[in-house]
């Protein structure tokens, strides 16, 4: 089958996708955006979160068929056009929240989700946040503290540009 | 099909562009921008153009003949490229192995353990080569498993490796042990009977499972002179390299390997996954072959922690001296050798822990069984160990009335002990101040989860978001544990690391590369490497090549030892870089300035420049058309083996020490725990990343945490399969199940190491579990022998 979505704001199409195959694979096979993981495929590490429609999912439990005619955000999204880092992505790097790294896109994904909903977390919503998505490197300590600071950073940012 | 965006290709590998910074800085990681991008390039995410896609068939009972494998209707499925098995291997070489080649490539007239390798299909689609798999029809006659000592020791009892005659180890006493490994010191007979108290204990630990995020994967692109390049994420690129090419009837020199993107390994690396098989499909399709493995394939992919059984007898005097140790450790090995012989030197090296203890008998031993293979994983039988002598601490401490940080420190190690085997502990050993510094930090407050009026915050309490308690059967409890762990390979073992260091002049600016083949697995070595050569040469740009087997062996990321041994290399091969380089600077500078020949000269932001601070000249114009371009081998200095028979020997390179304090909070009603701190003291000797080394520390201690309470791998003792090979059933911390991790670093040189460094990635995880179990006996005044901790454990139910 043929499917018709759009991945970070651009329209995309995959030919031959067979239905059993997952979003996640089409997204990392067919159209060539490997930035979400494949570490369980259970839907159990969250290392493959997307946004389909704003919503969080494990995008390796989606059907690809699921998708049709939807908006799908991945981690690619995040970095802006010209390349430059998003905060949280260049909060992720400078906390040494990222180690092997596996698991980083799909936290970056989730983190993001968290922050527009609600930008100044308390350490309890960001555990809560992110308890879908594991790490095996970190212990957690330095995503936390990523997370802390992209808010800080873009609360920051917000008060410059008021008057 | 479409393609469209960026398409992963061999060639797109990168290590990224380096940042600043010299040692003793928190440097930021080259790779870290491609991996929050999403554009580094994991093994799995290799692509290439016509790939197939290679599966593995495994079997789904642990012990039995096989005998037949029908191949026929796999074959002729639609899609499908090539079907091997046993039969269809190229050479007579058809087993591998780190230490013993007893491994078959595939199952060849019987299997072992459940999850063995049978046969291998090459596909057009992952699915299509799933369900071709499918259709492989074996029969399988199924023999009694082996499961545990008893079974093993047996009379009659069924072996293992029926045809075993290599008896590497002439003292072992049945076939179906693989390894064993005593240590005689002193006569702890006679020892025992100064003992005021003497306490004993048996302990289980559970099988733990790395738990790598990135599943073992690889690309294999069969080459136009008949050999192979293979693209992969493991630890030792060389003894893959070494353990591949005879199989596949290859020189070494048409195996070309290149580390991809690794995530995570843990010693879950170390035995090949699945390097052969992509090859041997590469080679007989004539086309480029990838293997993914799911998470599922993975807990049959990879060696697991050793579980173990320990026996303990320690006495101590009324005063609070130590003084005997009686043990016996046995280890399950499962099926296949893997690194079992120096997991059972290891355990039993270091199963005295970092006391003084002078007289010791010391039994530890390997078993092959038909469970799971066993074999690296983080902390490398130091672990199992600790957790039983920890727990004897306590007890002894308990029994004699005494504080028991009190109690450890009385008999804490320090520069000068001698260890079990003889050998004494040449360099700092502050084991009793790591024990202070835990102790003296301030407790968390108690009661976190009441929030300001009166409601309770459900996510701090045991059980967290599933809301099962308002803290009313919630007690909390505070243990400390400490261990040692060695770093680098033991055991007279010839251990290496190669690196090469090319200095030269691009875009009139010095450039420095180096290029080794040590394995980035996310601990940040690459990252060191580039500290190291621009603190070494004085150069602002830096470089690191991709790993491969184009340069000389690294060793494995593995024991603590990269940083030591590769980061030695890059220095010292960056130190004679700048021979050369004052050599030239001498040659064509030399008469302008006498301090070119008087004085010690150093290069520092871009220039030579005199101990004295005076600029020589410009790097730049030193080097200009021409390039120092040097490769060579760093050894520590050498170890011995351990006597087979009294376990003496100076075995180790270099020890390291790490301390932890557990505060945890237990719903005795329900059996749940949270872990509210796990504080950490470690000596690093010198820090050379200090962010990097926080990290490792805290991730160490967090896989502790959850050997502790959740992780296990569950064998069934029937039938030895394995009941929970997925994330839904092995559980692994998540965000809600870690505390605060709060990390004291303590540099204290250890003058034979590079800098004083010392290994930091593994001893975290030694103290970390028994300092949990510690803390929830406090809790339940339950006596809590086994690891993980499960809730009926502590309910009684
Ligand atoms: S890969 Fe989707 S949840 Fe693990
Ligand atoms: S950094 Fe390796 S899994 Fe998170």
């Amino acid at each position: 089958m043929r499917v018709n979505f759009t991945v970070n704001g651009r329209p995309q199409e995959a030919d031959d996708v067979w239905e059993g195959e997952s979003l996640l694979y089409v997204l990392r096979e067919r159209l060539g955006l490997p930035g979400s993981k494949n570490a369980c495929e259970q839907g159990e590490c969250g290392s493959c979160t997307v946004r389909l429609d704003g919503v969080l999912v494990c995008s390796c439990l989606v059907a690809a068929g699921q998708a049709e005619g939807r908006q799908v955000d991945t981690v690619e999204g995040l970095t802006g056009e010209n390349g430059e880092l998003g905060t949280l992505q260049q909060a992720f790097v400078d906390a040494g929240a990222v180690q092997c790294g596996f698991c980083t896109p799909g936290l970056l994904v989730a983190a993001d989700e968290l922050l527009e909903r609600n930008p100044e977390p308390s350490d309890g919503d960001i555990r809560e946040a992110l308890s879908g998505n594991l790490c095996r490197c970190t212990g957690y300590e330095k995503i936390l503290d990523a997370v802390r600071l992209a808010a800080a950073r873009a609360e920051a940012a917000e008060e410059a540009v008021r008057p | 099909m479409t393609t469209s965006g960026i398409t992963p290709t061999p060639t797109g590998l990168t290590q990224g562009a380096a940042t600043k910074g010299g040692i003793g800085e928190s440097t930021l990681r080259p790779d870290g921008v491609l991996k929050v991008t999403g554009e580094f390039a994991y093994a799995s995410d290799l692509w290439h153009e016509d790939m197939l896609w290679g599966y593995t068939l495994r079997s789904t009972v642990a012990h039995a003949t096989i005998v037949s494998i029908d191949t026929a209707e796999a074959l002729a499925t639609s899609g499908v490229y090539a079907v091997l098995t046993y039969d269809d291997l190229p050479t007579e070489v058809r087993h591998y192995g780190l230490e013993i080649q007893d491994t078959p490539v595939l199952a060849h007239g019987k299997v072992r353990h459940h999850g063995e390798p049978v046969a291998l299909v090459a596909a057009d689609h992952p699915e299509t080569a799933r369900r071709a798999a499918a259709k492989i029809r074996i029969v399988y006659e199924e023999l009694p498993v082996i499961t545990d000592e008893a079974s093993a020791t047996a009379p009659g009892a069924v072996l293992v490796h029926e045809h075993r005659d290599d008896h590497h180890f002439p003292h072992v006493t049945h076939p179906n042990i693989l390894h064993r490994q005593p240590i005689v010191r002193g006569d702890a007979e006679a020892a025992a009977r100064r003992a005021d108290v003497i306490v004993t204990g048996s302990y289980v630990f559970g099988m733990q499972d790395q738990a790598f995020l990135g599943p073992e994967s690889g690309l294999a692109v069969p080459a136009e002179d008949g050999g192979v390049d293979l693209y992969v994420a493991t630890q030792w690129l060389h003894a893959d390299l070494r353990q591949i090419a005879p199989v596949l009837g290859l020189p070494e020199s048409k195996v070309r390997m290149t580390l991809s993107g690794v995530g995570g390994a843990f010693g879950g690396r170390e035995d090949l996954s699945m390097q052969i098989h992509g090859c041997l499909l590469a080679l007989r399709t004539g086309k480029p072959v990838k293997i993914v493995y799911n998470r599922f394939e993975s807990f049959f992919g990879h060696v697991h922690r050793h579980p173990a059984r320990l026996w303990y007898e320690h006495g101590a005097t009324k005063d609070g001296k130590l003084t005997h140790m009686k043990c016996r450790i046995v280890l399950d090995g499962g099926a296949y050798a893997s690194s079992s012989p120096a997991v059972v030197g290891n355990a039993a090296s270091l199963s005295a822990g970092p006391y003084v203890i002078d007289d010791v008998d010391i039994e530890a031993l390997a078993l092959y069984t038909n469970n799971p293979p066993c074999g690296a994983m983080r902390g490398f039988g130091a672990v199992q160990a600790c957790f039983a002598y920890e727990a004897q601490m306590d007890k002894l401490a308990a029994r004699l009335g005494l504080d028991p940080v009190e109690f450890r420190q009385r008999n804490a190690m320090e520069q000068g002990t001698i260890m079990p085997t003889g050998q004494p502990v040449d360099s700092p050993a502050p084991v009793a101040e790591l024990l202070r510094r835990v102790k003296s930090r301030p407790l968390p407050p108690e009661r976190q989860w009441e929030v300001a009026g009166g409601a309770s915050d459900v996510r701090a309490l045991p059980g967290g978001l599933s809301n099962t308690t308002h803290g009313e059967g919630v007690v909390r409890g505070v243990g400390y544990a400490v261990g040692i762990k060695n770093v680098g390979f033991s055991e007279g073992f010839d251990d290496y690391s190669t690196a090469r260091v090319r200095m030269e002049v691009v875009g009139g600016e010095p450039v420095v590369t180096v290029h080794t083949a040590m394995a980035e697995v996310g601990q940040g070595g690459i990252t060191v490497q580039a500290q190291i050569a621009r603190s070494e040469l004085g150069v602002a740009q830096v470089t690191i090549q991709p790993a491969d087997t184009r340069v000389g062996s690294a060793g494995s990321t593995s024991a603590s030892r990269q940083t030591y041994m590769t980061g030695g290399a890059v220095k010292n091969t960056c130190e004679a870089v700048r021979e050369q380089v004052l050599e030239i600077g001498r040659r064509k500078f030399g008469t302008y300035h006498p301090a070119w020949a008087t004085a010690e000269l150093l290069l520092e932001g871009g220039k030579v420049v005199t101990d004295g601070g005076e600029a020589l000249a410009a790097l730049a114009d030193v080097l200009e058309g021409e390039a120092v371009d040097l490769e060579l081998e760093f050894r520590h200095r050498p170890t011995q083996a351990f006597d087979l028979r009294t376990g003496q020997g100076n075995g180790h390179v270099q020890y390291s020490f790490a301390a932890h304090r557990a505060v945890v909070e237990v719903d005795t009603e329900l059996g749940l725990v949270k872990v509210v701190e796990l504080a950490c003291a470690q000596d690093v000797g010198k820090a050379l990343n200090p962010l990097s080394v926080i990290g490792q520390i805290q991730g160490g201690t967090t896989q502790g945490l959850g050997v502790a309470v959740m992780e296990e791998i569950v064998v069934d003792p029937r039938t030895a399969k394995v009941r929970n090979p997925s994330f839904t059933d092995y559980l692994i911390p998540t965000i809600l199940d870690t505390p605060d991790i709060p990390v004291d670093v303590l540099e204290l040189a250890d003058s034979h190491a590079p800098y004083g460094l010392r290994g930091v990635g593994e001893a975290p995880t030694l103290s970390s579990t028994p300092a949990v179990l510690a803390a929830i006996r406090q809790a339940t005044g339950l006596e809590l022998n086994r690891t993980p901790v499960r809730p009926e454990h502590l309910t009684g139910s």
